[in-house]
Parts: C-alpha cells; sequence; structure tokens
C-alpha cells in the first residue's frame, strides 16, 4: 500500500540571485523567503532559522555589505542584491579572526545562533571599531543564545576589537 | 510558519501602484518587509498579491524644502540613524532611528513601512506626532495631507484607505533654541516600548507639545503642555496620568509617569 498525498497546484517563478560571488538562477514560490532559498535551493546550510519573526537573528545574512534577516522577504526581491552567507567568509582575514575567537573564548555551544552571531560581530567590529563592552551587548540584541549567556560572545568581539587592525578586509 | 502563497508585483511608479492596489482588493504595498514579513510568516497577513514599491525612486531620499525637511517613506532607520543628512530635528530622528528594533532590522525597515503598519507601540508613530509632522498621501483621487496626529486610528488602522500610498513625511524644521526629548520603556533593547513618552519645545513657533505613546490605541497629542510650569509639579503629572483621555492602564501607568518626569527634566535641561 502506498500513500498518495495530494499537493495544491505551486506557482513558481524564476529568477536569479548573487550569492557568495555565484549567480545562481532558482526556482521557487514567491513566497519563499530568502533564507529557504538559501538552506533548500542554494546548500548553504549555515543560515540557521529560528523565529521566522525578526526576533532571534539566526537567519541573519549580510545583504550588500550590511546585515539583515533572511526569513522576513521573499528571494525575489533580493535579485540584482550581493549576497553573503557564512559560507563566504571562509578564506576571510576578519571571519578566521572571529571562528578563532568564538572558539578561545568558548562563545558557542550548540552553535546554532553563531552564523548570525558571527555576521552581526562582524559588522559591529567594521562599524563601530570603538564598541566598549556596553555598547557590544546592546549590539548583540537582536541575537539570540539559548546556551552560552553572551559573556563568551562578548569577550571574543572584544578581543577582535582590541587585536583585529580596524581596516576591513574587502576594502569597504 | 510559512506564508500563504502570494503573488508579488513590481510597481514601476506610485501611480502604477495606487492602479495595482486599486484593481485587488487584496493587495498590500510592501517596502521593507520587516513588519509585513512577519505577518506573512505568522499567516496574520494573507494577502494574494504584494505590491513592492521598494524599487520606487520617488519615495526614496530626504531633502530639505524651505522650513521642513521632506522624507521619503522608503528612507530606512538605519540611513536616519546613521545621520548623514541635513537634519531639522537637532538630532531627533537620529535618536529615535537607533532605539528601533536591531541594526540587521534597521538596515530594512523604514520609516514609512513603520506609519503605515500602526502599531500602537511604534517609534515613528508616536515620534512624528511629537514633531507635528504631516503625511502626504497618494491614492485613486488625487493626493492629500493627514497630519501625524489625525493619521492614527486606533492599534494597527489608520487613515490610509485600500489603495492609498504614503509617499513624504514633512517635518517642520525646529530652531536653533528648541529642545526634544524622547524616551521609552523597552523590556529588553530593541523590543517594542510598554511604553513612550516625547515632548518637543519650541520658543520659535511657540510649540510646546507632549505626546504618550504605546498606548492601546493612536498616541495622544496635548499641545501647551506646561512642561516649564503645570508639569513641573509632581501632582499635576498624576493629574494628568490620571485623566481618562489617556486611558493608560494598570502598572503602565507607573512607566508612563516615570517617562514624564525624564522627558520634563530633558526638556528643563535638568536631566
Ligand atoms: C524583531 C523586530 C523588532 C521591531 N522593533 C520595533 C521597535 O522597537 N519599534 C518600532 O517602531 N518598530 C519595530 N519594528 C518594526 C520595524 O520598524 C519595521 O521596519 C516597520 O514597522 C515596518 O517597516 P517596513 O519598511 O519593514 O514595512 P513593511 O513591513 O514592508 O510594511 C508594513 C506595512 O505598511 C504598509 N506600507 C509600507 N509602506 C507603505 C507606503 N509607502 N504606503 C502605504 N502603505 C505602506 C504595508 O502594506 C504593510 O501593511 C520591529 C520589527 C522587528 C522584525
Ligand atoms: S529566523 Fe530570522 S530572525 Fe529568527
Ligand atoms: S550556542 Fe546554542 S544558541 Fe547560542
Amino acid at each position: 500500500m502506498s500513500a498518495h498525498l495530494e499537493f495544491p497546484e505551486s506557482h513558481t517563478v524564476t529568477f536569479r540571485l548573487h550569492v557568495n560571488g555565484e549567480e545562481r538562477e532558482v526556482s521557487a514560490e514567491p513566497r519563499t523567503h530568502l533564507a529557504d532559498v538559501l538552506r533548500e535551493h542554494c546548500g548553504l546550510t549555515a543560515t540557521h532559522l529560528g523565529c521566522e519573526q525578526g526576533v532571534c537573528g539566526a537567519c541573519t545574512v549580510e545583504i550588500d555589505g550590511v546585515p539583515q534577516r533572511s526569513c522576513l522577504q521573499s528571494a525575489t526581491r533580493f535579485e540584482g542584491r550581493e549576497i553573503r552567507t557564512l559560507e563566504a567568509f571562509e578564506n576571510d582575514p576578519l571571519g578566521a579572526a572571529l571562528r578563532r575567537a568564538f572558539s578561545e573564548e568558548h562563545a558557542l555551544q550548540c552553535g546554532y545562533c553563531t552564523p548570525g552571531m558571527l555576521i552581526t560581530a562582524r559588522d559591529i567590529v567594521q562599524r563601530l571599531p570603538q564598541a566598549d563592552e556596553a555598547r557590544i551587548r546592546e549590539e548583540l540584541a537582536g541575537n539570540l543564545c539559548r546556551c552560552t549567556g553572551y559573556r563568551g560572545i562578548v569577550r571574543a568581539i572584544q578581543r577582535v576589537l582590541e587585536t583585529y587592525p580596524h581596516e576591513s578586509s574587502d576594502g569597504r | 510558519m510559512k506564508a500563504i502563497d502570494y503573488r508579488i508585483e513590481r510597481a514601476s511608479d506610485v501611480a502604477g501602484a495606487v492602479e495595482a492596489l486599486q484593481a485587488d482588493p487584496f493587495a498590500k504595498p510592501i517596502a521593507g518587509g520587516q513588519s509585513l514579513g512577519a505577518m506573512l510568516n505568522l499567516r496574520l497577513a494573507q494577502p494574494e498579491c504584494v505590491i513592492d514599491i521598494v524599487g520606487l525612486d520617488a519615495l526614496k531620499g530626504l531633502r530639505i524644502e524651505s522650513d521642513e525637511m521632506v522624507i521619503g517613506p522608503l528612507v530606512t532607520h538605519a540611513r536616519l540613524e546613521d545621520g548623514r543628512y541635513d537634519d531639522a530635528t537637532g538630532g531627533m530622528l537620529a535618536h529615535v532611528a537607533a532605539g528601533i528594533a536591531y541594526r540587521a532590522v534597521r538596515n530594512s525597515g523604514t520609516i514609512g513601512g513603520s506609519i503605515c503598519h500602526a502599531d500602537p507601540a511604534a517609534d515613528w508613530i508616536a515620534a512624528t506626532a511629537a514633531l507635528g509632522a504631516t503625511f502626504d498621501i497618494q491614492g485613486p483621487d488625487g493626493t492629500r495631507q493627514v497630519a501625524a496626529r489625525d493619521f492614527m486610528t486606533s492599534a494597527f488602522e489608520t487613515t490610509l484607505a485600500e489603495a492609498d500610498v504614503l509617499t513624504a513625511i514633512r517635518v517642520p524644521a525646529l530652531g536653533d533654541t528648541a529642545r526634544w526629548s524622547y524616551r521609552k520603556f523597552c523590556r529588553k533593547t530593541g523590543e517594542f516600548a510598554l511604553a513612550i513618552v516625547s515632548g518637543v519645545v519650541d520658543g520659535q513657533t511657540g510649540i510646546e507639545r507632549l505626546v504618550f505613546s504605546a498606548l492601546d490605541g493612536a498616541p495622544v497629542v496635548i499641545e501647551r503642555a506646561g512642561l516649564f510650569d503645570e508639569l513641573a509639579e509632581p501632582d499635576a503629572r498624576q493629574v494628568l496620568l490620571d485623566d481618562d483621555a489617556l486611558s493608560i492602564s494598570g502598572h503602565r501607568r507607573a512607566l508612563h509617569a516615570g517617562l514624564l518626569a525624564d522627558v520634563i527634566a530633558d526638556i528643563r535641561g535638568t536631566a
């Protein structure tokens, strides 16, 4: 006996996205948000989904160089934009400095929040080189971590702010 | 949850957006998507069609025109926060913008979207009422202007009709000696406020305005509020807070009371 499932008709559209320096052609329903397209259609699973309401920050990616939620907008709206997920920062010096500091300061346990944390951390280091602990905590308010209690994350970002030379890694 | 199946149409100009909205009573405009996106995912909004206005240049940018700032509804919170524009509000816009949500939300969320969404705790709803702003609206019957204080009618309800588009936010310039204060109480940084109080005083124009917001419905605006005389007295403040017109419920009254004292101290320069 086999189950027969009936799905409603779907209305997919085909569009192009520029993800991590590569051109991608994607077919998806317009309602599909960017995070689902990155994960399910591009195989880029570093971007996590927690709340799909903009609150937890796990889905934060870089759009045209600045952090944005990827759970709140249809992927089709990102045509022509420069999308970068955590995977893009593998060989990036600031990315490497942040990963090392996160590891050394115990800034992650389960790792669910970590991709969003690293994207936000990058923004803090580049935009607010003078940030003190209070400012770092304020900026991290949009990224929830259920494991670490944040101290390690704050220390990791502080360490990178102190040690990483303040010219940005990609000339911006 | 995931949004219902909807289609997206890109508007090519404001008139086109109005037309598209008129053609489909279940259509909704989308700007930064930071409120509508969450509503779609939660299925609190189930439009058949979403009209994307984010590419419309006519709704972007920010300029000073004689004695007012004209702000495009698509200007993001982050752009206002960063303050790299001619400011006629003595820094109030940047201060308010910086306190909205989180940077990743501010990078996409727009001042116009915030106003049209009309959350009772939305910061631009309160701040534009305090600044005495006026909104330009374009609809099927042409354009009209509505004062910020008359725009929101109740929680998430405004005077916008179904096919109306907000096209500009006009903020009167404050004089050199003007003072402003914007205070809110949030349980957590970036969360919607439980209480908002704002004051704007401008000797040059004779404005002495007080706004209570994050109430059950629209903000309450009080002109000639007596920030320098009557309200210096705690007793008078209590009478005001207990007034039925404000209808501030329960524990929130204590939050508003605390913020009111701070606003008065800010305005009088004794903070
Ligand atoms: C986690 C989180 C926390 C937040 N915290 C706060 C906060 O503390 N304070 C605060 O004020 N806001 C907060 N917000 C909301 C945020 O400010 C949104 O950016 C804003 O409410 C909506 O702007 P938008 O451009 O994203 O609009 P959208 O989500 O695109 O649209 C919102 C509504 O406005 C309509 N609309 C948009 N533009 C127009 C227009 N020009 N004409 C007619 N209708 C229009 C849409 O149809 C929709 O109904 C928060 C959001 C999130 C996700
Ligand atoms: S999944 Fe996007 S903010 Fe939580
Ligand atoms: S490490 Fe588990 S949620 Fe942050």
